[in-house]
């Protein structure tokens, strides 16, 4: 490539970048000034003083951290069990290669693949007709209930999560297992002392992304979650905008606490994310 | 534990999809009995309901852009990042940010943006003191308000996908090329796009599900209402508001089914394929 060319690129870039970030500099922009400035000066203004205040106020106002700790017990239980369920069945399509573990695969992956509402329906009618003892949910029926959003959110990432986990373990070379059964391990040593750690990439990049993923989801809670005190915060965030009103510093504040845990995971975890997303794309 | 996964994919998952299908035919809501009724649900939606035909027309709208702008952009991205210029990381994770954010905060992100009064797009176009346009409220253009949020997070997934694709690419496949003479966009054209077939079906297949999918954004910005109608946010609104309409929510639910047959059907020709080469 030419210099010339390639000054070219690197500026376009730049540009691009940027662009791509203005909308996030801007809400921490705002969330840092005062109401009274702003409503003085205008939104596009230079800055007199800035302040904590919206972020003060936007955390007590909104209950935000109710919301947070009801995120936490919906994407914890939910993401463990994810990888656990889908870790034991990748397993078995990938060690016992029977005739019918590629369609099973298949019907599994595609099943992620519909959009939530083609099944929205029956699973409705499903939610509202199961009973539940009111130990588990004070709704007394999975509808309305913390335990019925994690079932949900277990049943839809499945799919991806053994297709993805089933690709990996089947890179696994078949002596380490053969040697294993040599020194009488059994099915479960083999899943659980044998596969299972060799997957720790796999397994922590689909871990980053499922929290991302369930903790950024909006749609099963407000389908299947009638109390809106039940609400996990990125659901929440649609009563929220309607309390912070028309004040624009107070809900750009309530936007990054609750960007906050992603951000935070953005910077740490990032590489993992990114394998998660293309681990289902490129592997052969 | 393999069994659990089986049965909570079925009775969770497909199960309800195929049930979809027979609810379609029928009057259900909430509570009362259920009768069959025929196609007539699928007679209200095509002839009577006024929100379908405009949701069916956004739901085109948004996979043409995606298509042809988000798409395409995400690619560009991908390729000058791959030739390794200096702080392509960092244009890297600032292109993806939006990717990891959820939807809803998005929605609320550009809002900011977007609003009347002082608004900093408005100020820009130089209505900053009050009477600017309401990008978001006004039906003819807030879905393409709205739009340009999408493209904002999609083009970062695609710029994502498409980069693990060029990095599998054998390097000496583009060095020969580049011997015999190729120049970059040759190279590009006729080595390095068929050898990325299957990352571009991949992409394809995103594409289309993730316009189908497209909910929350129409969601915190209106409800999904004027100017934003899309079959998802129909069919939310038919099952579970008040009247809790749950056969005509159906009858959407099975036409969003059917579409998103397609992408679905690519994907797994694409699979098995794979399969048998290996």
């Amino acid at each position: 490539m030419t210099p010339r060319r390639s000054i070219i690129s690197e500026v376009f870039l730049i540009l691009v970048a940027a662009l791509w970030i203005l909308p996030v500099l801007w809400s921490v922009y705002l969330a840092f000034r005062p109401l009274e400035e702003t409503n003085k000066y205008g939104y596009v203004s230079w800055p007199r003083s800035l302040t904590l205040q919206n972020f003060r106020d936007a955390w007590t106002q909104g209950s935000v951290l109710h919301y947070f700790v009801n995120s936490l017990w919906i994407t914890i239980p939910a993401v463990v069990l994810t990888l656990l369920l889908s870790s034991a069945l990748a397993f078995v399509i990938a060690r016992l290669r029977y005739r019918w573990t590629l369609p099973l695969l298949l019907v599994f992956t595609a099943g992620n693949l519909l959009p939530q509402q083609v099944f929205l329906a029956p699973l409705f009618k499903i939610y509202n007709s199961v009973g539940l003892p009111t130990w588990l949910a004070d709704s007394g029926k999975l509808y309305d209930s913390t335990f019925g959003l994690v079932v949900i959110n277990v049943a839809f990432q499945l799919g991806f999560c053994v297709f993805v986990l089933a690709n990996f373990m089947k890179t696994v070379p078949a002596s380490i297992q053969e040697a294993a059964i040599v020194d009488g391990a059994g099915i479960w040593t083999q899943y659980w002392r044998i596969t299972l750690p060799l997957c720790r990439p796999a397994l922590a990049a689909m871990a980053t992304l499922l929290t991302i993923w369930i903790y950024n989801d909006f749609f099963w809670a407000l389908a299947l979650i009638s109390t809106g005190d039940k609400y996990p915060i990125t659901t929440a965030l649609n009563d929220l905008k309607g309390q912070y009103a028309v004040d624009n510093n107070l809900l750009a504040a309530g936007a990054l606490i609750v960007a906050a845990p992603t951000l935070v995971v953005y910077l740490v975890l990032q590489r993992h994310f990114i394998a998660g997303l293309t681990l289902g794309s490129t592997k052969e | 534990m393999v069994a659990i996964p089986l049965v909570v994919d079925l009775v969770f998952i497909w199960g309800p999809a195929l049930a979809t299908i027979v609810l379609s035919f029928t009057d259900a809501t909430g509570a009362a009995p259920i009768h069959w009724v025929g196609t007539k649900n699928y007679h209200t939606l095509a002839e009577v309901d006024p929100s379908f035909w405009p949701a069916v027309r956004h739901n085109a709208i948004w996979l043409g852009v995606f298509i042809l702008i988000a798409t395409p952009l995400g690619m560009l991205f991908a390729v000058l990042l791959d030739r390794g210029l200096q702080g392509s990381r960092i244009y890297q994770s600032v292109i993806f940010l939006p990717v990891m954010l959820s939807l809803a905060l998005i929605g609320i992100i550009w809002q900011v943006i977007y609003t009347t009064n002082g608004g900093l797009l408005n100020t820009l176009l130089g209505h900053g003191d009050g009477g600017g346009v309401d990008f978001l409220g006004d039906p003819s253009i807030n879905l393409w308000a709205v739009l340009v949020e999408a493209t904002w997070r999609q083009a970062g997934y695609v710029m994502i996908l498409y980069l693990s694709g060029l990095k599998a690419v054998d390097l000496a496949l583009k060095e020969s090329a580049a011997l015999d003479g190729a120049n970059g966009w040759q190279t590009f054209r006729y080595v390095v796009f068929p050898v990325l077939r299957p990352v571009n079906v991949v992409i394809l297949v995103v594409t289309v599900i993730e316009s189908l999918r497209a909910f929350d954004l129409v969601y915190i910005t209106n409800q999904g209402g004027i100017g934003l109608q899309l079959i998802s946010a129909m069919i939310t609104q038919q099952i579970t508001g008040p009247g809790n309409r749950i056969g005509y929510g159906s009858a959407l639910g099975v036409v969003l089914l059917l579409i998103s047959l397609v992408p679905i059907v690519a994907f797994l020709v694409q699979q098995f394929r794979k399969e048998d080469e290996s």
